[in-house]
């Protein structure tokens, strides 16, 4: 049992998180494989971006456990504990891109501080990544963040959390904000950068299209609890009334 | 016996920085005010542990290798080259107002050949640096308490932090060593162009050769009326660093957030660099007489 868990990616057991009085995460258990792709849903505001945040160790649980690769990560120390993070790729919300650097350099910005590699090197990297999402102009990968849409925010965001070749990637709400067009072209992306890559991802999302293309496997998140977990087909024939009503979308 | 209560003015400063620094408004009924004192009071102590327990990541973050050679370099333009125009502006301004007052003053007590010496002497042990120190908290403390501010809510803090790069020792380090180290030099900015405005001002009205002014102005001129002055703006630039990048780092609530974090960012790095002169002066006069 020990080993099997130890050979999976990332193994979440009875995470607790509250903030003041209020309980965002009420006792959590999630397991995900290498290869796999897990989609986590839930309404706004249900605690699916403290979920990962505690995952790559940006916030501490109050209980539980995580563990990455087996590792558990909520006892290691600080150097320990970027040990993990440089394995873990983490696009935020809205691409959380360093306003002060180019897009270039925003995408090298990891590699430039962990990797002993020339400078060339870091940067013929940076462009290759661009490349894989999109972006093939190095006119335009010397823009600042504020020069380029959302969508493109994205992108280079993808970019940027592939640049140290991570084994486990986590997803923020990485449709959010897009319009239908683009929102479907980065997750073509996501589904094309997962099998050239091949890394386990969290995808933590809202948008049931979306979660249903790029995932293989569903969890939702409901007031602070896993409601149910399964494939997509397994999900709509369950019995819970919160499940069918949020597959159905009804208010 | 019945000696009358003195009140140290450090105390008082003290005081007055920790409601500014708490910003709890006093409202409502006696009950309400009672709650709103207790609360003002917790946080006033809160805000005094959390920016202890920042100075001493700091302390770790600065120590510690690697170094962040170029950010460093970054910052010390950002602090030093781009305040250079607006700290010599102030000196000027600075220099030009003490020769007006002063000629005033000094010849209805028919000094006016001491003037000089009031100059140099006013501008080097506490006009230049308290201004530089005022001047660069304006103008830095805003601009790194919203800097951070925005990096914390856009969530670009914490994609330093999951990308293993401590914003400890990237963001905040090289900010207060910049402010440290260019402090200082900015001071000697301030008073090179107070002295010379200075000189201008007072050859307009009544024409001395630069070389009397400065002859006459620094003749009693010691090493204790110089260095202590001018390496104590050092720790006017550690205040505005620190606070600056503690209200910027603990930034919450979105862009009006941003807003507020620049806001107290000035106002409390201003109130300390004048909290820790009053202090400097104290020493400096205790130590170098």
């Amino acid at each position: 049992m020990e080993s099997a868990q130890n050979e999976l990616s990332v193994v979440l057991r009875g995470l607790r998180k509250s903030f003041g009085d209020q309980t965002v995460l009420n006792g959590i258990d999630l397991t995900v494989a290498p290869g796999e792709t897990l989609a986590v849903l839930g309404r706004s505001g249900s605690g699916k971006s403290v979920l990962l945040k505690l995952i790559i160790g940006l916030q501490k649980p109050d209980a539980g456990s995580i563990r990455i690769h087996g590792r558990e990560i909520t006892e290691l120390a600080f150097g320990k504990l970027n040990q993990v993070r440089k394995k873990v790729g983490f696009l935020f919300q809205d691409g959380a891109l360093y306003d002060s650097l180019t897009l270039e350099e925003n995408v090298a910005f990891p590699l430039r501080r962990h990797n002993r590699m020339p400078a060339a090197e870091q940067k013929n990297r940076a462009r290759d990544l661009l490349t894989q999402v999109g972006m093939e102009q190095t006119r335009d990968m010397r823009k600042l963040p504020s020069q380029i849409s959302g969508g493109m925010k994205k992108r280079v965001g993808l970019a940027r959390a592939l640049v140290m070749d991570p084994d486990i990637m986590l997803l923020d709400e990485p449709t959010s904000g897009l319009d239908p067009i683009t929102a479907g072209e980065i997750e073509e992306l996501i589904l094309r950068l997962q099998e050239t890559h091949r890394m386990a991802s969290i995808l933590v999302t809202h948008d049931l299209h979306g979660a249903q293309t790029v995932s293989n496997r569903v969890s939702l998140l409901h007031e602070g609890a896993i409601l149910a977990e399964g494939t997509f087909e397994e999900l709509h024939r369950s019995k819970e009334p919160f499940v069918s009503k949020f597959l159905r979308g009804d208010a | 016996m019945n000696e009358p209560m003195k009140f140290d003015p450090i105390i008082v400063l003290i005081l007055v920085a920790a409601t500014v620094a708490t910003g709890v408004p006093l409202n409502g009924g006696l009950r309400g005010q009672l709650t709103a004192t207790g609360n003002v009071v917790a946080s006033f102590f809160e805000w005094f542990g959390e920016l202890g327990v920042f100075c001493w990541r700091l302390v770790r973050a600065t120590l510690t290798p690697p170094y962040e050679g170029r950010e460093l370099i970054r910052q010390l333009d950002e602090v030093g080259s781009k305040s250079f125009l607006l700290v010599a502006l102030a000196g000027s301004a600075t220099g030009v107002v003490l020769s007006l007052e002063t000629t005033d003053s000094l010849s209805r007590f028919g000094a006016k050949s001491l003037l000089p010496a009031v100059v140099v002497f006013s501008i080097l042990r506490e006009s230049g640096p308290i201004i530089t120190g005022l001047i660069v908290s304006g103008r830095v403390g805003a601009g790194i308490g919203a800097e951070l501010g925005s990096m914390r809510v856009t969530e670009q803090i914490d994609a330093m932090e999951a990308s293993a790069v401590n914003p400890f020792k990237f963001l905040v380090a090289t900010r207060v060593l910049a402010c440290i180290l260019m402090l200082p030099l900015l001071t000697l900015v301030a008073d090179f162009f107070g002295i010379l405005m200075g000189w201008i001002t007072s050859t307009l009205t009544e024409p001395i050769s630069l070389r009397l002014f400065v002859d006459s102005g620094f003749k009693n001129v010691t090493f204790n009326d110089f260095i202590p002055s001018t390496l104590k703006t050092a720790v006017f630039g550690m205040v505005i660093g620190v606070i600056a990048c503690f209200q910027g780092m603990r930034t919450t609530g979105g862009t009006a957030g941003v807003g507020r974090a620049a806001t107290s960012s000035v106002v409390l790095s201003s109130l300390f660099v004048i909290l820790a002169d009053v202090l400097l002066v104290r020493l400096i006069l205790m130590f170098f007489p």
